[in-house]
């Protein structure tokens, strides 16, 4: 070929990839600058489910806004209300009872489970090993089910009431859960782990994608197992243990490169090590109450109290419209672990029955901005697996 | 380290910007002026007794007619190493509202930040790319600010975005579907 | 058929006969491919523990035909911008290709449309041809998610059209020609009636490629569902949409039947079954051919049902860095042993 006068020019390729995309897990937009298939640059866009929580927790009573929680990161509702309950429950000083704290443990694990299997199940559609993705669906119904059993919701459950939990939960439940604890440690070796843990296509398409060190990790703020995968064994149920983690023996599994494989593997032990919490909790449950003493101030009383007794009705008539009376003043930090990482609620309270400034931590919101370092120079399938691993929430990205 | 003790550290170290400290539930908040927020951050996050390498949380808050000066940028910092924990809280005057950025100590600072400029409209000095992330780019006004009406004040008019909607309705129908 | 003689000149009988065959074989094959996506629905299904279509006639058995009433009454957008003759044009390049290649297929003894010396050819040239239905569709559609498609697509099937096509000369030395019948023939000089034995390389690196050239999973990167949300055909809808469904599933019965006439004898059964069971021998070869072919094509739904997509540039690299030197190794071997014999 004889050389032209002109140089040949060349132009990035820009895609944009969602808001509607079957793989960017609800509503997230992300933007690629194509060089061939390699991504030279990525910018997420979030925003598009942005219903104003915050503000709207402003507005509402500490016991009205915990149904604004569920629709967070509304594939794990229990895990939101939890955090949202022992955030209030530092602020107010309550001390829910035992039996509330193995409880809600128990919820938090179930809904961890649940979370994992549904993200490593769209994490493994994505990279297109599409049964995986309804063998989760088969063992998560059973959690719902379970769910539903206890408080008549499967996604949204707003369960956990600020001093412990609504009600409390039946023997045939204990009983149910406890033989989904026996089988489920061998469904995820026999198939899950079978489909595609020795998959060599699933190998390539993991191993040494979307690397990320322990000290990028932490200087960009990831939490969960997105981080637990570069290497980092933080995990607030270990670091600032809350409920009853700190009564039962589990271990943090963690990974060593730091990539998508890795934080993939996490996830999965993840899955064993909160099925041997929930054993460990059936097996402890002790029994008495579900509802801390002085919770009627701050926590509505049953309703044939309200109806029956004088001063439940008041109680009732005060919450209802100006919510807790003896709130203190001041602020509180207070961190659960979600499945998807640190979910931070920070409350000021300025002594009124509302939150006068409510500041959800959200650790999908975290992980999202962490995808362009992700993406960068990795090719268009690569991007897929890396939204897949960071395993986001839309809802409680943009809350 | 006690949280207590890492206030009286600061403390000592920048005498002249610290301005209270104050503690609740074990939570120790250490209230600064914001003028030299950057450097304070930099002692927290270098440090090696403290070494502060998680900034867990960055936001806003708005005590209009409650406090002057009216805002506070609050950082909540974490160290995993040494499992302590500290709020910084920053105050920023409606007049100048702005602060420094400190997304070159923790880059995880960077989305949090513009977050609290979008719903509080506090601008950070520094930032990279300073836009608005949950709102759209057009949207007026800073929602999470107290004088935000919570409620559209317009009543039972219309929206005024329909007419421009209407427009580009308009306009477009010169394009056929086929 | 004296009669029929004196009444219709013998040119225009093998006419009007040709084109009854052709309506038979189109008829069946357009039938295949819809019940070819019922049995991949109800496959997978099964295979991932829930039931495929049940709503439609016993057990969903009429959904195909649901399916495609629903396709052909659906609304055909064009975009604006698309280039429209070319958008237009491009559905029925992939199925006129692989429709076409049906023709040289001998389903039993006996039974061909046409039968030509170079089958073989013939089949790899159509199925390359249907590679330019798709670039056009991915050009043509002026969306930048098709043209990525199409530009995968055109990459992937030149580069496993060259392994397809070298792991199929060994079957053409060994049989001596390249007419589908006599390679079918030439299996039964040995006792085991197949050449899936002595050619198994050359076998394997057919289905890899066959899984590529129809674009199949664990290789439909020009339509990755999670990447590329549809790939070339993302701006198709209604029956346009259906006729690159209809070339894809009438391209995985193709590639079956070329596999089971090439490496698992047609027709036909081994020799040393047929001395063992003569019952056998009663059995229509086309009872035989049609059974091999749908467990190729069960293949294909299992296979999907299990693997993961393969990343681009991997896939390059396993066409090129492993298929092609391993249906190389292949000839190298097979002429080897046949100059010798």
């Amino acid at each position: 070929m004889t050389a032209g006068t002109g140089e040949i020019k060349t132009k990035e390729l820009t895609i944009s990839m969602g808001p509607q995309h079957p793989a960017t897990h609800g509503v997230l937009r992300v933007v690629l600058d194509l060089d061939g298939e390699t991504v030279v640059k990525c910018t997420p866009y979030v925003g598009y489910l942005h219903r104003g929580t915050e503000k709207l927790a402003e507005n509402r009573t500490y016991l009205s806004a915990l149904p604004l929680m569920d629709r967070l990161d509304y594939i794990s509702s229990m895990s939101n209300d939890i955090g949202y309950c022992v955030a209030v429950e530092r602020l107010f000083g309550i001390e829910p009872p035992e039996r509330a704290k193995y409880i809600r443990t128990i919820m938090g694990e179930m809904t961890r489970i649940s979370s994992h299997i549904i993200g490593v199940a769209t994490h493994a559609l994505d990279i297109g090993a599409m049964t995986l993705f309804l063998y989760s669906f088969r063992d998560r119904e059973w959690l719902l089910d379970l769910f539903e059993m206890t408080c008549g919701a499967r996604l949204t459950v707003s369960y956990p009431r600020i001093g412990g939990v609504r009600n409390d939960v039946s023997q045939k439940f204990l009983d149910s859960l406890y033989k989904f604890t026996e089988e489920f440690p061998k469904k995820i070796e026999d198939e899950y782990e079978t489909l595609i843990d020795q998959n060599r296509i699933w190998l390539q398409r993991t191993k040494g994608i979307g690397v990320i060190s322990a000290e990028d990790a932490i200087n960009w703020g990831l939490t969960g197992p997105t981080l637990r995968g570069s290497g980092v064994p933080y995990d607030v149920r270990k670091y600032a243990p809350y409920d009853a983690y700190d009564k039962v023996e589990f271990d943090v599994p963690i990974g060593k490169n730091g990539d998508v494989y890795d934080r993939y593997k996490c996830r999965m032990e993840e899955l064993k090590q909160s099925n041997r919490i929930i054993k460990q909790c059936i097996e402890k449950m002790p029994t008495g109450p579900v509802m801390a003493p002085d919770a009627p101030k701050f926590t509505l009383p049953p309703k044939d109290k309200v109806l029956t007794d004088m001063e439940s009705l008041i109680h009732q008539f005060v919450l209802i419209t100006k919510g807790p009376m003896n709130a203190p003043e001041g602020e509180i930090y207070a961190a659960t672990e979600v499945p998807k990482g640190e979910l931070g609620f920070y409350i000021i309270s300025d002594g009124t029955g509302k939150p006068y400034r409510l500041r959800l931590r959200a650790p999908s919101f975290v992980h999202v901005s962490v995808l362009p370092v992700l993406c960068k120079g990795g090719l268009v399938s690569d991007v897929i697996a890396n939204i897949g691993t960071i395993d986001i929430v839309l809802g409680e990205c943009d809350r | 380290m006690e949280p207590k003790e890492i206030a009286e550290l600061i403390k000592e170290r920048f005498v002249s910007e610290v301005l209270d400290i104050k503690d609740f539930c074990d939570q120790v908040s250490v209230i600064v002026k914001k003028d030299r927020i950057k450097e304070i951050m930099k002692y927290l996050h270098s440090t090696p007794e403290l070494y502060f390498d998680l900034l867990t949380d960055l936001c806003g808050v708005d005590y209009l007619g409650k406090k002057e000066p009216r805002f506070e940028v609050v950082y909540h910092l974490y160290s995993i190493k040494h499992r302590h924990m500290i709020r910084i809280k920053a105050e920023v005057a409606d007049d100048e509202c702005s602060i420094d950025s400190v997304v070159d100590i923790w880059a995880g600072a960077d989305w949090h930040e513009r977050e609290c400029f979008d719903l509080y409209g506090i601008a950070f000095n520094g930032h990279p790319d300073l836009r608005r992330i949950l709102m759209p780019e057009d949207w007026e006004g800073h929602p999470l600010r107290k004088d935000y009406p919570l409620k559209s004040d317009l009543g039972d008019m219309e929206w005024k975005g329909v007419k421009e909607v209407i427009e580009i309705a308009e306009k477009n129908k010169g394009y056929e579907v086929r | 058929m004296d009669s029929l003689e004196t009444l219709i000149p013998a040119g225009i009988l093998n006419i009007v006969i040709i084109l009854a065959k052709i309506a038979v074989v189109v008829a069946v094959t357009m039938l295949h491919v819809a019940y070819a996506t019922y049995f991949e629905r109800k496959a997978i299904g099964h295979m991932q523990i829930r039931l495929g279509p049940m709503r439609v006639g016993f057990h969903g058995i009429l959904q195909p035909i649901a399916d495609s009433v629903k396709l052909f009454f659906k609304e055909d957008i064009i975009p604006a911008q698309a280039d429209k003759p070319v958008f237009k044009i491009s559905p029925l390049i992939p199925v006129f290709a692989t429709l076409s290649s049906v023709a040289v297929i001998p389903f039993f003894e006996g039974f061909v449309i046409a039968n030509i010396n170079i089958g073989l050819l013939y089949i790899i040239a159509m199925s390359s041809l249907g590679a330019y239905g798709i670039v056009m569709a991915g050009w043509a559609a002026n969306s930048k998610y098709s043209f990525l498609g199409g530009l995968r697509s055109s990459a992937q099937v030149i580069s496993y059209e060259i392994a397809m096509g070298m792991s199929l000369v060994g079957v053409m030395i060994m049989a001596g020609s390249l007419n589908l019948n006599d390679i079918v023939k030439s299996q039964q000089e040995y006792w085991y009636g197949m050449y899936l034995i002595p050619q198994f390389i050359a076998y394997f690196v057919f289905m890899v490629a066959a899984f590529a050239e129809t674009n199949r999973t664990p290789f439909d990167l020009p339509e990755a569902e999670s990447e590329l949300v549809a790939g070339y055909f993302v701006e198709y809808s209604g029956m346009r949409f259906a006729l690159y469904y209809a070339a894809e599933y009438i391209g995985m019965i193709v590639m079956a039947s070329m596999a089971v006439i090439c490496f698992w004898g047609g027709w036909t059964i081994p020799p040393v079954l047929a001395t063992a069971i003569p019952a056998l021998e009663a059995v229509p070869g086309i009872v035989w051919f049609l059974m091999k072919v749908y467990f190729h094509i069960f293949l294909f739904y299992w296979i999907r049902a299990t693997l993961p997509r393969y990343r681009y540039d991997y896939l390059m690299g396993l066409g090129w860095k492993v298929l092609i030197p391993l249906a190389l190794a292949n000839i190298v071997i097979t002429s080897i042993v046949k100059f010798y014999s």
